[in-house]
């Protein structure tokens, strides 16, 4: 989650929101995130991870718990 | 009745400065920011010099950071830096990102020749040509946008009136002060950002090396590169850069108390159509008289209040022609023709942008009371000096002068003309 948040980070506008996130924070609704950045978060998840992520997951990934267990399912 | 509309705030980005105190410091001085740039000379170019802003202090770098325009193009970089500095200025604080109120009195123009095109040729085409289309990001649509500029200005400051772009090649930073100058006279808006930005790039200036119309014999002495006015000019140097100015309705700046720097009392644009003397690339006699006649009778002023002409000048054979322009519509010669001086002497020619940043030169220089040192006319166009007395010229810094109305005209390519006629209040 550390390293997801880390990611996450650079795309948000309050950066004290990444502080307080918790698993069940939206990525999008809480943490002050212009939807369209979740394909840049993909992305960014492929490179760090080294996995890749299907387009249909876009539409699962509403939380960072959501987000953990694609990763973890790779 | 229409509005009258005042310049309250400014901001620059040039190739001899960033930010208005470096850049009043830097034309006092006649300081250059023309540089030998290695890579017109790997990639063989006849002109190997050019003005290149400076955007990598940390302070900038930080603000890139803050609102993510890290990705955008240089274009998105000069001018979101020049908004929020004229703005600042204008005696108004930055908006929060989010958690803000929609301006909705306020808009945005933000012009430029060319556009965006280092996200191409620097993102786009290698990342889709190399089967990368997946990878290319979110945020290269926004950033493609002609209207990027405004469109993130917008964001920067939450301004809800017109958000849009303009584009007449050299003539659009001229352009673009007159169409916010003509919204807020019509009572469409309170306040307008207007401005106009470009970026260097050799795919923009490999074009006009190619034309011969870049000065190439001065490699090995950049800073003498730039000649406007001088029987040894020989073609222009390109530059790039942003200007931004805040113009205000009047009435409204004077209720918020706020400094006000000039008033623009007469503008006019128009074109001459590539027809008899003017082409595509020449502007033709009749199409500039008409618009420099045309921009004193909106100032309702007489020729002979004009103290000085910030010039368009750009360093090329078509400098003697524009004196004259100047000389027959105001009908004064020789030591009766005002002060004229040429900013791309010291910045090189940034094309879109140099309209804003040459006004915003003006207006400095108004509201300062001097005029910066026009460089490397000591040996002055035989067909300027027929004209006007070369003292005319300022050829060094001239101090404690007072002028009360300036002029600043634009030309461009498509024999597209405008001109701004300011006053001090």
């Amino acid at each position: 989650m550390e390293k997801l948040l880390k990611i996450i980070e650079k795309y948000s506008f309050n950066k004290e929101l990444i502080k307080d996130a918790t698993p069940d924070s939206r990525i999008i609704a809480d943490l002050s995130i212009n939807s369209t950045r979740i394909v840049d978060i993909i992305l960014d998840i492929e490179e760090e991870f080294n996995i890749e992520v299907e387009d249909s997951a876009l539409a699962k990934m509403v939380t960072i718990r959501d987000v953990i267990n694609i990763i973890e399912k790779k | 009745m229409r509005k009258r509309v005042v310049v309250t705030g400014l901001g620059v980005v040039a190739s001899n400065a960033t930010g208005i105190d470096n850049f009043l410091q830097a034309i006092r001085c006649g300081q250059s920011g023309i540089k030998f740039l290695p890579k017109l000379n790997e990639l063989k170019f006849a002109c190997q010099v050019g003005g290149i802003p400076d955007i990598s202090k940390p302070e900038h770098l930080e603000f890139f950071s803050k609102y993510h325009f890290e990705d955008a193009s240089d274009n998105v970089k000069y001018s979101t830096l020049a908004a929020a500095e004229a703005w600042k200025d204008a005696g108004f604080d930055l908006p929060d990102p989010i958690d803000s109120d929609t301006d909705y009195d306020t808009g945005v123009i933000i012009g430029g020749g060319v556009g965006n095109i280092d996200v191409f040729t620097d993102k786009i085409i290698p990342r889709i040509e190399s089967g990368n289309v997946r990878r290319l990001r979110s945020n290269i649509a926004e950033f493609t946008m002609f209207s990027a500029a405004s469109a993130n200005i917008s964001f920067l400051l939450a301004l809800g009136n017109q958000v849009s772009a303009n584009s007449s090649a050299c003539s659009t930073g001229a352009e673009s002060i007159i169409l916010g100058v003509e919204r807020i006279r019509h009572g469409l808006a309170k306040r307008m950002l207007v401005g106009s930005s470009e970026i260097a790039s050799p795919y923009v200036w490999g074009c006009f090396d190619s034309m011969r119309v870049l000065c190439r014999g001065f490699n090995e002495s950049p800073q003498e590169a730039s000649r406007p006015m001088s029987a040894t000019a020989a073609g222009f140097v390109p530059a790039a850069g942003s200007g931004v100015l805040l113009l205000e309705d009047y009435e409204t700046a004077i209720e918020r108390n706020a400094k006000i720097y000039a008033e623009v009392i007469g503008t006019a644009l128009n074109s001459g159509g590539q027809r008899k003397d003017g082409s595509m690339q020449a502007p033709g006699t009749e199409g500039v008289r008409r618009c420099l006649a045309q921009s004193l009778q909106d100032a309702k002023i007489e020729p002979q209040e004009i103290d000085y002409i910030c010039g368009h000048l750009s360093s090329t054979m078509a400098d003697p022609i524009e004196i004259k322009n100047w000389a027959a519509v105001l009908g004064r010669n020789g030591h009766d023709f005002p002060y004229i001086n040429s900013l791309k002497s010291i910045t090189g020619h940034s094309l879109g942008a140099s309209g804003t940043i040459e006004t915003i030169a003006a207006i400095l220089q108004m509201h300062h009371k001097f005029l910066f040192p026009s460089v490397n006319c000591n040996d002055v166009h035989p067909q300027i000096s027929e004209i006007i007395d070369s003292k005319k010229i300022t050829h060094s810094l001239i101090e404690n002068i007072e002028l009360n109305v300036v002029a600043k005209a634009s030309f461009g390519f498509g024999d597209i003309n405008s001109s701004l006629i300011l006053k001090k209040i």
